[in-house]
């Protein structure tokens, strides 16, 4: 009897009681989070019927991104051009750098790195401003007016971002296959011809231009979504807000490489 | 920010990104070449593909002129049936020799058509007769070692035959290089 009432033994049971809660919690927030989306989808009616709706919230995630979404591409092409220029040429391959850039964007880096940033750009704006809008108290002063706050908000932002993101990861790419070219090409001397034929020869436009664009609208999804539901869950305090923003953040790069090694898992045919 | 400078920008930004998508298709990726038109299918029976797969390419002369289709195994005759589709613009005739080659020195297995002679052409269906098949490593390295082992047993024999004293002096010799050159 007296080893219950002991302190290690009530600290234990605190302890694990506290882990469950937390636990119960965040299996609590995925079930509201999948309860947003499906309402989402249900009420997306009016997204396409004021397509006005959609088309600025398309302007102020996708365009807005731009800026980044380019200069990061670029940069990440030239740093693919000359790493892999310097292992290549190791082994007398280096005309195959056209490959191994194209390759690497257009699989992989392209989609995943253009999500990152989508999700620290467009993704912290979207949970910041619905997160003020409902700290503000404008979401329940909608309600009262009978105007449905999650088709005249949440749905225009989450298709915005599902139109958004394969656009702007096929601009990664293929602004970072150009920052490989500027590399090799001038830069280094390797021939043009060869750059082009060989990635030509083998880059397959369905096993690996059509998957990263699949990958990128998983991803669009995934980003929005948890971006949305974030700002539409967060506690209507400053403090809530600003922790609301760094969890879109944390929550969206996890979920995207996660996505990631399940999507290509799927799409490698071993 | 009125409405029409929105509409303005994200026309430009989904130009953009169409551009982008076209621009990967058509430069990056293989859209334009790899469409090869009607065509007609052609079987062939090997012994031993190796690693030829589904969809590898049929070249004849090194130019892509079909790919293969299907690949099934005869289980009354025990070989391997391949069935490739060949582009109607080219055609071949009926002795032609299929080969099946690796591209470098590791890359995939591809066909190679080899026209023979013959005036009559392939049509839909038919099958090639001339046939060789891909080149199995174990095989080779086993063929040169039995190859090796005969050379050097033959050689024996005739050394034998010939004079005992002279080949043993000479298997003498190369073993006292053999032995007496090395340090220990």
């Amino acid at each position: 009897m007296q080893m219950i009432n002991s302190t290690l033994f009530t600290g234990m049971a605190k302890l694990l009681r506290g882990i469950g809660r937390r636990m119960i919690e965040r299996i609590w927030r995925l079930g509201a989070g999948a309860r947003l989306f499906f309402l989402t989808i249900i009420y997306s009616g009016e997204s396409f019927k004021r397509f006005h709706l959609t088309l600025r919230e398309i302007y102020f995630t996708g365009v807005m991104s731009l800026l980044i979404i380019v200069v990061s591409a670029f940069f990440v092409g030239m740093v693919l051009g000359l790493q892999g220029y310097n292992t290549l040429q190791k082994y007398g391959s280096s005309e195959a750098i056209g490959v191994l850039v194209a390759l690497s964007l257009v699989r992989e880096l392209g989609p995943v790195v253009t999500a990152l940033l989508f999700a620290g750009r467009a993704g912290t704006a979207i949970t910041a401003e619905i997160g003020l809008m409902k700290a503000t108290e404008q979401l329940s002063a909608m309600e009262m007016m009978a105007v449905n706050p999650i088709a005249r908000v949440i749905a225009p932002r989450f298709w915005a971002g599902v139109i958004a993101m394969p656009i702007l990861a096929a601009l990664f790419s293929m602004v970072g296959v150009l920052g490989g070219y500027m590399v090799a090409v001038p830069l280094i001397g390797v021939d043009d011809g060869a750059f082009w034929s060989q990635m030509q020869a083998n880059v397959d436009v369905r096993d690996d231009i059509v998957n990263g664009v699949i990958k990128s609208v998983v991803f669009g999804v995934a980003c929005t979504m948890i971006a949305l539901f974030e700002g539409f869950d967060a506690p209507p305090t400053a403090e809530g807000v600003s922790h609301a923003t760094t969890r879109t953040v944390v929550i969206s790069s996890l979920a995207v490489l996660g996505l990631d090694f399940v999507l290509t898992s799927f799409m490698i045919t071993v | 920010m009125d409405r029409t400078t929105i509409d303005l920008w994200v026309g430009v930004f989904v130009a953009l990104g169409v551009a982008a998508l076209l621009g990967l298709a058509m430069k990056v990726g293989n859209l334009t070449s790899s469409k090869i038109g009607d065509t007609y299918s052609v079987s062939a029976a090997f012994e031993n593909i190796g690693g030829l797969k589904p969809n590898a390419p049929v070249k004849s002369a090194g130019v892509l002129v079909g790919r293969v289709a299907d690949i099934s195994f005869d289980s009354k005759a025990y070989e391997a049936l391949v069935t490739i589709k060949i582009d109607k613009r080219y055609e071949f005739p009926k002795d032609t020799f299929a080969n099946i080659y690796t591209a470098g020195l590791l890359g995939e297995q591809y066909i190679g058509l080899e026209a023979g002679g013959e005036d009559d052409i392939l049509k839909n269906g038919d099958k090639i007769t001339q046939t060789q098949d891909a080149v199995v490593l174990e095989k080779m390295i086993s063929q040169f070692l039995y190859s090796k082992a005969s050379d050097t047993k033959s050689e024996n024999n005739t050394d034998s035959k010939e004079n005992a004293n002279s080949s043993e002096k000479n298997s003498k010799d190369v073993k006292s290089t053999e032995l007496g050159d090395a340090p220990f």
